[in-house]
């Protein structure tokens, strides 16, 4: 499997310009590398701010690294974003964690839905184009006529799932896609992502607290505590063989939710 | 998921009939058009002519056979004066404050969109324009462009825009820390396109709403700068102007100062109401499902 995402001594800080910082301390992220594989599904585990999150958002170019090199296809990421904007979005999507706020209030959903085609293709879809798009995820075509407050949780999430993928990308990211979501709603997302997954020939890569969403989904996982990889693998490996204590409480939790969940 | 489906079904039913008129929206509309409507027969028709001078017929009380509101020292009709002042009213404040809205609304959005340095920068800017004594500045524009409606207008748009500028950047940037922003970042938008995609469309009720707040606001203030010689002048009919040569004789004649001033007091309420109903009514979509 070649690499289609790999990231190498990547810094990051919110702050760059206002604040002189020394090599190591206070970093969002620091020293970061991560490598991942073409149609692999890659976790993102860690506790709140330990930079999960911001990690994504610099994959996906949505923030730019203070320090570091990000590549994708083996061009580096500040490359595609100067050279081929449109083109290393359109192969990069992403789905957020709140399904009410990722959909703009103000427009009906056939026109949230027709944005990415229309910003990065230049084109207007067809509605039968829309319709196949919300097939893809579970949904009826009536839905495009609705505003988003008119719609669930769930549902909406399953929009911003076919919204990122109209474009077809290569990538697609989801920033904590279930946590949410009602429990058994939780567990209808996550199978549609690896549906769709395998249908599309994607590679997913998907954040989240939880350890047993990832242990589920993925099968690699990559383990962040206060903006430093602490440990990097197969899901397997880790899950069975911690090495780090940090690690083994999360295993541990993830542990104690799934017996109450089941 | 077929009972989920019809949970849904029944919520999207009830969604419709939430949206209730308001009884302020309802009131405010009507005082509104009543004002505009007298505004704008006063372009055609008024009862008598506005500066035609009849001494014998000085100081007739209102209700007097033929004067509904009464005339002035000269024997002038004071229903011609207060409809033709509506109209002078709300020209100046329509003017003025769409003219501050433009801007205002521009610089709010920009900012709220540039980099912290420019944000911070404009901030102090908005402040230091919301801190000058709107009067002052009035005072010195007359000085040098000579009283009347321009100054009036000009001076209004000092007063207004560094307000709409600070109300407009507040919500805006609370809209661009949405994640449907960040979702229209990843497809490629430019900051510029979702600003005026994205986050107008997103603050326009506010928008809508601070306007007619503003307009009331407008309204007094035309009438303070005519009061003091500021704004409207001779033979130009104004509220404020009435006001002020009203006062000498408010012995003789109080009534010559009531009505502009209850004509005033009538038309502030009626905006106000408007804004205010406007509120509650572009509201309930945001409330009607937590969207956080």
């Amino acid at each position: 499997m070649t690499d289609l995402l790999a990231s190498d001594r990547l810094f990051f800080d919110y702050q760059t310009r206002s604040r002189r910082r020394d090599a190591n301390s206070d970093w969002t992220l620091r020293d970061i590398a991560v490598t991942i594989p073409a149609g692999s599904t890659v976790g993102v585990v860690g506790e709140s701010g330990s930079g999960k999150s911001t990690l994504v958002r610099l994959l996906c170019g949505l923030l730019t690294p203070s320090k570091g090199e990000i590549t994708f296809d083996g061009r580096s990421v500040k490359d595609w974003l100067s050279e081929d904007r449109l083109e290393f979005h359109r192969r990069n999507q992403i789905v957020f964690q709140s399904p009410a706020s990722s959909l703009d209030p103000r427009l009906r959903i056939k026109t949230s839905l027709s944005e990415p085609t229309r910003a990065l293709e230049r084109r207007k879809p067809d509605p039968a184009e829309l319709s196949s798009w919300l097939k893809d995820v579970g949904l009826s075509g009536d839905v495009l006529s609705r505003y988003p407050h008119q719609l669930s949780g769930g549902q909406l999430q399953r929009i911003a799932v076919a919204r990122a993928l109209s474009v077809r990308p290569d990538v697609l990211y989801a920033d904590e896609p279930t946590s949410a979501l009602d429990v058994s709603v939780q567990a209808q997302v996550l199978n549609l992502l690896m549906g769709l997954k395998q249908r599309h020939g994607l590679t997913l890569v998907l954040v989240s607290h939880d350890l047993a969403v990832v242990a589920r989904v993925c099968e690699q996982v990559v383990v962040l505590k206060d903006g430093q990889v602490v440990e990097a693998g197969q899901t397997v490996e880790v899950m069975t063989d911690p090495k780090t204590a940090y690690t083994r409480t999360l295993v541990e939790a993830s542990r104690a939710t799934s017996l109450a969940r089941f | 998921m077929a009972d989920t489906d019809d949970f849904e079904f029944l919520e999207i039913a009830t969604s419709g009939s939430r949206r209730r008129v308001p009884p302020q929206l309802v009131i405010g509309a009507v005082i509104v058009s009543v004002i505009v409507g007298i505004g704008m027969v006063s372009v055609f028709w008024t009862p008598y002519d506005l500066n035609t001078v009849d001494v014998p017929n000085q100081f007739l009380r209102p209700g007097s056979d033929g004067y509904l509101l009464g005339t002035d020292k000269l024997g002038r009709d004071m229903t011609s004066q207060i409809m033709a002042g509506a109209r002078n009213s709300l020209l100046v404040s329509m003017i003025s404050t769409v003219a501050s809205l433009i801007p205002g609304v521009l610089i709010g959005l920009l900012a709220a969109g540039a980099s912290p340095f420019w944000q911070r920068f404009i901030s102090r800017l908005t402040d230091i324009g919301i801190a000058l004594p709107g009067i002052l500045v009035a005072l010195v524009l007359a000085t040098s462009l000579g009283p009347g409606n321009p100054t009036a207008i000009i001076a209004i748009m000092f007063w207004f825009i560094p307000t709409v500028a600070r109300v407009t950047m507040g919500p805006a940037r609370q809209i661009l820390s949405r994640d449907f922003v960040e979702a229209a970042q990843a497809y490629g938008r430019p900051r510029r396109f979702i600003l005026f995609r994205h986050v107008l469309p997103n603050i326009g009720p506010l928008i809508i709403v601070q306007a007619s707040v503003m307009f009331a606001l407008a309204i007094l203030i035309e009438a303070a700068l005519s009061y003091l010689g500021i704004g409207a002048q001779r033979p130009t009919p104004s509220w404020g102007r009435l006001l002020k040569e009203a006062q000498p004789l408010i012995d003789k004649a109080p009534y010559l100062m009531i009505i502009p001033g209850i004509s005033i007091m009538v038309a502030v309420i009626g905006f106000n109401l408007l804004g205010d109903g406007l509120r509650t009514y572009l509201d309930p979509q945001q409330t009607a499902k937590g969207t956080g």
